[in-house]
């Protein structure tokens, strides 16, 4: 069976959490939840991960259960403690981005002026306090200049040129990871810019600047590597075995 | 001891028009929705309301009773946005201060300890700061951090809904998350407690663990019992979300005359109405 494009972004995401340690691995969207799970059945067996409720689970729970639908519990973590291990630093997020700047400014609170927007979106949610405290990651599932934008509309997630601005040491732990999307896997060049890490396999660079909203540097020769058979097992039979990835990244785009 | 149960009609006694009103759960989870159906009822408006929202901030933005919505989010869960949150943010017809859920907590903490802030590092070269023009930052004074000032959040009235209470206010939780109900109490001046049963003080402990004893009475002015008064949002192990009572709501939201039909259904009599008007709802759905 050949290797679908959301299967190339989850595992992309599993990769996200390589190296981060015993933390807590926090994904939101389907693809990035996904590849929490196949990092923690992977390459990273010390990963804490939730049931998107207030427990650490022994085994990653299926997609879209909870405690409540079986399991082992290895810790109780409320919302009031997920606030608390944030501050500790022992947490690795993967967001979503309603939009997202050249240095990785992310926002997901509304789009058009913050006191009337023409568009309300959810809010800025944890976005300001995850980025100045721990790694945070973000996935986008359809790469295009509506979301890749000049500038945003409310900083929610704090990008690389403000961070780096800001007098004083309060910012240390400030570190965006990488940007993932349907087309590419972005990374950030030494002056905080996003540019182009890899191309799926299949993309052109061509394609990634056209679809970005402002000027990237996608001159890489690196393609997205494609899932080992473990990982597709794993993703097709135990992760996500109703294809829910494929509804979040459709095969046709 | 003081008893200190009371009808749910006796809430707007207390609640007045001008209050900061602090309302627990967390978006669509056990929010004291029965006390939020006595405020649309009630005359009661310009309210402040402090709360990580679901419907209850939908819901009474939809009555015209807010004048400010100071939130962490506003959200119910299985549905992105609650839909009157949304048109007001759109129409730019309520105040709003929209705060980061952990500088939220830090704001709920101060306010609960009487401080006027707590530093947090949450919301530093965000656009919250921007968007709160009256935040400010603090310096360190033993080092070069600088941190937010979040200030305290205090609160005239909290609102709570929880599982179980004693009739002298000890409240108890029995579902997986206490949310940040005991804040809330701790951060206000009077405490309400609509609970799903009325309890003597030594049933509370008969077959739960003492830690799930969330509020002490001496923050509890009012017990109201309000069976199924989370009711659409979740009341675990009580019951769940009424997911398909929650579509129909969010759904109504979305178009005028639907939402009138909605109001006149389940919003036009007493909270006994009301949960008649869901039970018929659930029948007809049934049938369907």
């Amino acid at each position: 069976m050949t290797v679908t494009r959301a299967e190339i972004c989850a595992t992309a995401c599993s990769d996200a959490w390589r190296g981060a340690g015993e933390v807590l691995a926090h994904g939101v969207g389907t693809v990035p939840a996904i590849g929490v799970r196949l990092a923690r059945l992977t390459h990273a067996p010390e990963l804490v991960v939730g049931d998107g409720e207030a427990f650490f689970m022994a085994d990653p729970p299926p997609l879209g259960t909870t405690a409540a639908d079986g399991g082992v519990v290895e810790s109780w973590a409320p919302y009031y403690r997920i606030f608390e291990i944030l501050n500790t630093g022992r947490r690795q997020s993967m967001m979503g981005a309603g939009q997202i700047d050249r240095y990785g400014n992310q926002n997901i609170s509304s789009i058009g002026d913050w006191r009337k927007p023409a568009r309300q979106l959810i809010g800025v949610r944890g976005a300001p306090g995850n980025t100045v405290n721990h790694r945070t990651d973000y996935w986008v599932a359809r790469h295009g200049t509506r979301v890749f934008v000049p500038a945003v509309d409310v900083v929610s997630g704090v990008g690389n040129d403000r961070a780096r601005s800001h007098a004083g040491s309060s910012l240390r732990f400030h570190h965006l990871g990488v940007v993932i999307t349907n087309l590419a896997v972005l990374d950030y060049d030494d002056e905080g810019r996003l540019k182009v890490k890899s191309l799926h396999p299949g993309v052109t660079a061509e394609e990634v600047r056209e679809n970005t909203g402002f000027p990237i540097d996608a001159s890489t020769t690196e393609v997205t590597r494609t899932p080992t058979a473990e990982e597709l097992e794993l993703i097709r039979t135990v992760i996500d075995p109703r294809g829910l990835r494929e509804r979040e990244v459709p095969s046709s785009r | 001891m003081a008893d200190k149960t009371m009808p749910l009609a006796e809430l707007t006694e207390h609640v007045r028009s001008g209050m900061t009103v602090g309302i627990g759960g967390w978006g669509s989870r056990r929010k004291p929705m029965a006390m939020v159906r006595e405020l649309l009822r009630s005359d009661v408006t310009d309210l402040t309301v402090v709360t990580f929202g679901g419907p209850d901030a939908g819901l009474l933005c939809a009555a015209g009773k807010v004048r400010k919505l100071v939130y962490g989010f506003v959200s119910l869960d299985s549905i992105a946005l609650d839909p009157f949150f949304r048109a007001a943010r759109e129409a730019g017809s309520v105040e709003t201060a929209e705060f980061d859920e952990g500088m939220f907590v830090a704001g709920l903490r101060a306010g609960a300890a009487r401080l006027s802030f707590t530093p947090t590092r949450a919301g530093l070269e965000s656009d919250v700061l921007a968007m709160n023009p009256e935040l400010k930052t603090v310096a360190s004074p033993y080092d070069d951090e600088v941190y937010v000032a979040m200030p305290g959040l205090r609160l005239d009235v909290a609102l709570l809904h929880l599982n179980r209470a004693d009739a002298q206010g000890n409240s108890q939780y029995l579902g997986p998350d206490p949310y940040f109900d005991d804040l809330f109490a701790m951060a206000a001046d009077r405490c309400f407690v609509s609970v799903e049963k009325v309890v003597p003080t030594e049933e509370l402990t008969a077959s739960a663990p003492a830690q799930s004893l969330l509020v002490s009475r001496m923050f509890v002015t009012g017990v109201i019992e309000a069976p199924r008064g989370a009711h659409f949002t979740s009341c675990e192990p009580d019951y769940s979300r009424d997911e398909a009572f929650q579509s129909h709501y969010a759904a109504a939201g979305r178009d005028k005359e639907a939402w009138r039909t909605f109001r006149e259904q389940f919003l036009a009599g007493d909270e006994t109405q009301y949960q008649a008007a869901v039970a018929a709802f659930h029948e007809e759905e049934t049938a369907r």
